[in-house]
């Protein structure tokens, strides 16, 4: 089939699929939950907010989860030094994504207000703080790791948990929690109405606008004075993955070089400044479904910008920068490789059309009128 | 050096989290197919009292759905967080079932169940079956490929060890996905699920017989859990056997601990009904032995030996001193010495690299081995032999009491006159807990015993961690039980909260204890 340098690239580019699959389809869940606290005044319309995605978020956050296990295929050192490494945010990621299931599930089981109060700030944690935390560690991808691998390639880690919380990576955090909270404010203008949808297009200006403002700054903020890596050594992509078999540098600059040497990828920040005002300007006009494309080509910008940043590097060093991890050198065999990726080329397909069919079944508003007749079934 | 504390607290942290997961695991497995058989009925014959049924069970189901999926997502990432050298050095095989499971399977239930509690009122009688069907299908898919990642930790086939990236490549996937011992397990465990939906829907059932309430309905739900229920515990009781004859073929320590064997007995060896395993001395202080019985589960044949443990310490000593070789061969080679004689002496000792590495627990360098660690080392692969016993037998024991329960249930609902026999429905009733405790002893069976490796005879579970901090490890597990145990109590008080309430929860007009809509509403 493919040689091996091909698949090691197709699948820097699946891996980006299902990220971004994963931000554009359990993300603007995320978003509905944490808009959910504000949109929602009277419990009736917590539930219209709810129910939106009452019949979806499981099936979405399946993106998730399998874009773990993509990594743990593709990428298993990545998988295991990063989430090693990262210990306390994936637990924290982990903590949060807990009052998800049950919230949905079990909140308007009980009719008791504080009961479901209770759950409603459940989801609202289960909204925001895993995009919050994704973005922080994107963040540090972006300023390196400390990390290092023994000569058996066990992973050590050595930095704390408090040093992830710098000011270059919370601003990260910014970027991908007001990218995830528009994507879910232009989602519930589409799918209510009356009050509920008034404040979800207003929220989706306000986040719109921070998106660009945040997503701003950090690049200029990346531009001027965060330093890139840099591969030294000659790269051979077709060799038996050996991630201490190369020499990296550290440089200013080196993050914008793919920019310059790809000029086509410019068209991905672009992307941003672009889809995102397209967005809230079809929301006002009340094309609402249009204006959820725009918002979900606004996230493949986001993340591709982040993407085409780094390649081939996936997690560099700042400790021993030898030690990084690229595109190249942390992947699984031949093999395995062209194993995953028939399985996602005959999956992936099915999974989007019955998706599309899941949707299509629940199309249409959710109104308070629909709470009240479904009293018992509905969120 | 890695600490043998981080090490049992990783191990703990794993296991407190999988029993969890398999709390929910096994109800949810059987109640699919449960619910797919009540609405296949509803569709046949149009009565809505099977409609009912389907959504009043649908709706436990779901109770207990959510904590499934909760928990499951711990598992999905806890290879990572906890288990980097174990990721790293087998991910190349492992990580693909898991990928592949959540394109194939968890994408498939977790869709589908979003239109089973929501399309009643959008989609016809027949495309809502077509939904519940399809969710059924995606659960037992998911442990088709868990179960085939967890049957490679058994027996690791299709792969081998490649000293330049330092980890197990594969090199033959269909034997990975042919794996007997997946098979095996994989019918073994979703029949285990099988019998646990059925014991809950009896039980539940049951009660409300007792109690004289929603007769009719719990009637028809008794009725059909019990026939589910005898075709599941044959099924069960039928593929364990065949799981114990793939132990027996490929894990030849955990078989001798389960049995309690230490000494290797002429052909055909006889099954240890009751013993009293005593460790130090490597003997029984007593056994009521039953000849034959176990030639025949662990062979398949009255003429060949079963080895005993201290049979299987001689020889895994032996593998040890191999090992050695293999290890001080891949030292070098990791240092770059790749002359043809250290690459002739790895491939020759290559297959005995895994238990080299058990030496590691021991000592950094490996040049420092003494004859005592050799002869510990080789102790050490067998795991305890008392724990492994008597798990093995309780999950037996309540096997085949289960059996009993579901002929008679299956009997009388036959006669129809299952009603009129409250010693049964209390036995059905009492019985409720017994398929949970039987499964999760039947991991604690497959899972201890496959110690101390974590990849049967090539990872010892003492390189796998991560290194992390022991603080790390015992903030991580607080937090793990805190939440673990507020979310159970949670889901209890609902469980029981709408199995007490019963149909009436539907607010359908039909049954007892209705509830009335919210009054603010
Ligand atoms: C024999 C079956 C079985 C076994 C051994 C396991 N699971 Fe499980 N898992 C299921 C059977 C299952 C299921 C029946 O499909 C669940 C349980 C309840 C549920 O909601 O789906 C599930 C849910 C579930 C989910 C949530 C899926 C969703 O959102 O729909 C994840 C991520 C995992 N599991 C992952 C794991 C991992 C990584 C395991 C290994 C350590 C594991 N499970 C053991
Ligand atoms: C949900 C069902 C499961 C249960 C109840 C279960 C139970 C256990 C238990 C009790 C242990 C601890 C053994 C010990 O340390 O003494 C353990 C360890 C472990 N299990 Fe499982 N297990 C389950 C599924 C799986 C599956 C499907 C896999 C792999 C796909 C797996 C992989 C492991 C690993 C990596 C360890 C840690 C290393 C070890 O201690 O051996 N488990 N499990
Ligand atoms: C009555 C006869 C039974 C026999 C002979 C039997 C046999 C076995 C054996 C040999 C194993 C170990 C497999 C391994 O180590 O890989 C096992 C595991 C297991 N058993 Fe049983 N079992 C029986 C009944 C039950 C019952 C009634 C349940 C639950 C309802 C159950 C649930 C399990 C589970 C969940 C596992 C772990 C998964 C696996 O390894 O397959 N078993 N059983």
């Amino acid at each position: 089939m493919f040689d091996y340098a091909t698949l090691k690239v197709i699948w820097w580019l699946l891996v980006g699929v299902l990220l971004i699959g994963f931000a554009i389809m359990d993300g603007h869940d995320m978003g509905v939950g944490t808009l959910l606290p504000f949109v929602g005044k009277t419990d009736n319309e917590r539930r219209v907010v709810i129910n939106t995605v009452g019949p979806h978020w499981d099936g979405n956050q399946v993106w998730f989860i399998t874009g773990g296990g993509a990594i743990f295929a593709a990428w298993p050192l990545v998988y295991a030094t990063a989430f090693s490494g990262f210990y306390w945010a994936m637990l924290a990621v982990l903590w949060a994504l807990f009052f998800r299931p049950v919230g949905f599930d079990y909140r308007s089981k009980i009719d008791n207000p504080v009961w479901r109060k209770t759950w409603d700030w459940g989801l609202f944690v289960g909204g925001a703080i895993p995009p919050l935390i994704f973005g922080v560690a994107f963040g540090n991808l972006l300023q390196g790791v400390p990390f290092h691998f023994d000569n058996n390639l066990a992973s050590y880690y050595t930095g704390s948990f408090w040093a992830l919380l710098n000011p270059f990576a919370l601003l990260c955090g910014l970027v991908s929690t007001t990218m995830i909270t528009f994507h879910g404010a232009v989602y519930l203008a589409h799918r209510t109405e009356g009050a509920i949808g008034a404040r979800s297009r207003n929220a989706s200006y306000i986040f719109g606008t921070l998106l660009i403002v945040t997503f701003s700054l950090a690049g200029i903020w990346l531009w001027q004075s965060i330093p890139g890596y840099v591969i030294e050594t000659a790269v051979s992509p077709n060799a038996l993955p050996n991630p201490l078999g190369k020499s990296v540098i550290r440089e200013t600059g080196a993050w914008l070089q793919n920019y310059q040497r790809y000029p086509l990828t410019t068209l991905l920040p672009l992307l941003v400044y672009v889809m995102a005002p397209t967005a809230m300007l079809l929301v006002s006009r009340g094309k609402t479904l249009l204006g959820f494309i725009a918002s979900s080509i606004t996230i493949i910008g986001v993340i591709g910008t982040a993407g085409v940043s780094m390649f081939p590097f996936i997690m560099p060093s700042s400790t021993d920068f030898g030690s990084s991890l690229t595109v190249w050198d942390s992947v699984s065999s031949h093999l395995t490789l062209g194993i995953m990726l028939v399985a996602t080329l005959i999956f992936m397909p099915i999974i989007i059309i019955y998706t599309s069919w899941a949707y299509k079944v629940m199309a249409g508003k959710v109104t308070l009128a629909y709470i009240r007749e479904n009293d018992h079934s509905a969120y | 050096m890695i600490s043998e504390q981080l090490v049992d607290l990783s191990r703990l942290q794993f296991a407190a989290t999988a029993l969890y997961h398999f709390l929910f695991v096994p109800l949810t497995l059987g109640m699919t197919w449960i619910l797919v058989i009540m609405e296949s009925v509803y569709v046949m014959t149009g009565k809505t009292i099977y409609k009912d049924m389907t959504r009043f069970w649908g709706k436990l189901f779901g109770i207990n759905f959510a904590l499934g999926v909760t928990t499951g997502i711990t598992m999905e990432f806890q290879f990572g967080t906890n288990w980097a050298y174990y990721s790293h050095y087998v991910g190349d095989i492992f990580g693909a079932p898991l990928a592949i499971e959540g394109l194939m399977a968890f994408f498939l239930e977790s869709t589908f169940i979003g239109l089973f509690f929501f399309g009643w009122d959008r989609l016809s009688r027949q495309q809502h079956l077509l939904v519940t069907t399809l969710m059924a299908i995606g659960t037992n898919l998911s442990a088709l490929w868990i179960l085939i990642a967890n049957g490679w930790m058994q027996n690791p086939v299709g792969a081998e060890f490649s000293y330049i990236t330092m980890r197990m490549e594969m090199v033959d996937f269909a034997a990975v996905l042919f794996n007997p011992d997946a098979q095996a397990k994989f019918v073994h465990t979703v029949s285990a699920g099988y019998v646990t939906g059925s014991m809950f829907v009896l039980a539940i059932s049951s009660w409300y017989l007792l109690k004289k309430r929603n007769v009719e309905f719990a009637r028809r739900s008794f009725s059909i859990a019990a026939a589910f229920g005898l075709a599941s515990i044959l099924s069960t009781i039928v593929l364990g056997d065949e799981s114990g004859y793939t132990v027996g073929e490929a894990q030849k320590t955990k078989l001798a601990a389960m049995e309690a064997m230490w000494e290797t007995e002429h052909a055909p060896a006889g099954f240890n009904l009751i013993a009293f395993p005593n460790e130090k001395e490597m003997r029984n202080t007593y056994a009521l032995e039953i000849p034959y019985v176990m030639g025949l589960i662990g062979t398949r044949s009255l003429d060949k030996e079963i080895p005993g443990i201290k049979e299987i310490i001689a020889n895994n000593r032996a593998r040890v001193v191999s090992g050695i070789k293999a290890v001080t061969a891949l030292d070098a080679l990791r240092k770059n010495d790749t002359s043809p004689e250290v690459k002739k002496t790895f491939e020759a000792h290559k297959a005995d690299l895994g238990f080299g590495l058990l030496l590691r627990k021991y000592v950094v360098s490996i040049s420092d081995v003494t004859p005592e660690m050799i002869d510990q080392a080789a102790r050490d692969t067998i795991p305890k032999v008392a724990p492994m016993f008597w798990s093995f037998r309780i999950m037996v024991g309540l096997g085949f009491a289960m059996l009993a329960l579901f002929v008679l249930a299956a009997w009388y609902s036959v006669k129809g006159n299952f009603a009129e026999k409250p010693w049964l429905l209390r036995w059905a009733l009492w019985f409720l807990p017994a398929p949970w405790i039987a499964a999760e002893l039947g991991w604690f069976v497959a899972e201890y015993g496959r110690q101390p490796w974590t990849i049967y005879g090539v990872l010892p579970t003492h390189l796998s961690v991560s290194t992390l901090s022991i603080e790390s490890l015992y903030g991580s597990l607080a937090g793990f039980i805190g939440f673990y145990t507020l979310l159970l109590v949670v889901e209890m008080y609902l469980m029981v909260r709408f199995a007490r309430q019963g149909p009436g929860s539907l607010g359908t007009g039909r049954y007892d204890n209705e509830v009335a809509h919210s009054p603010h509403a």
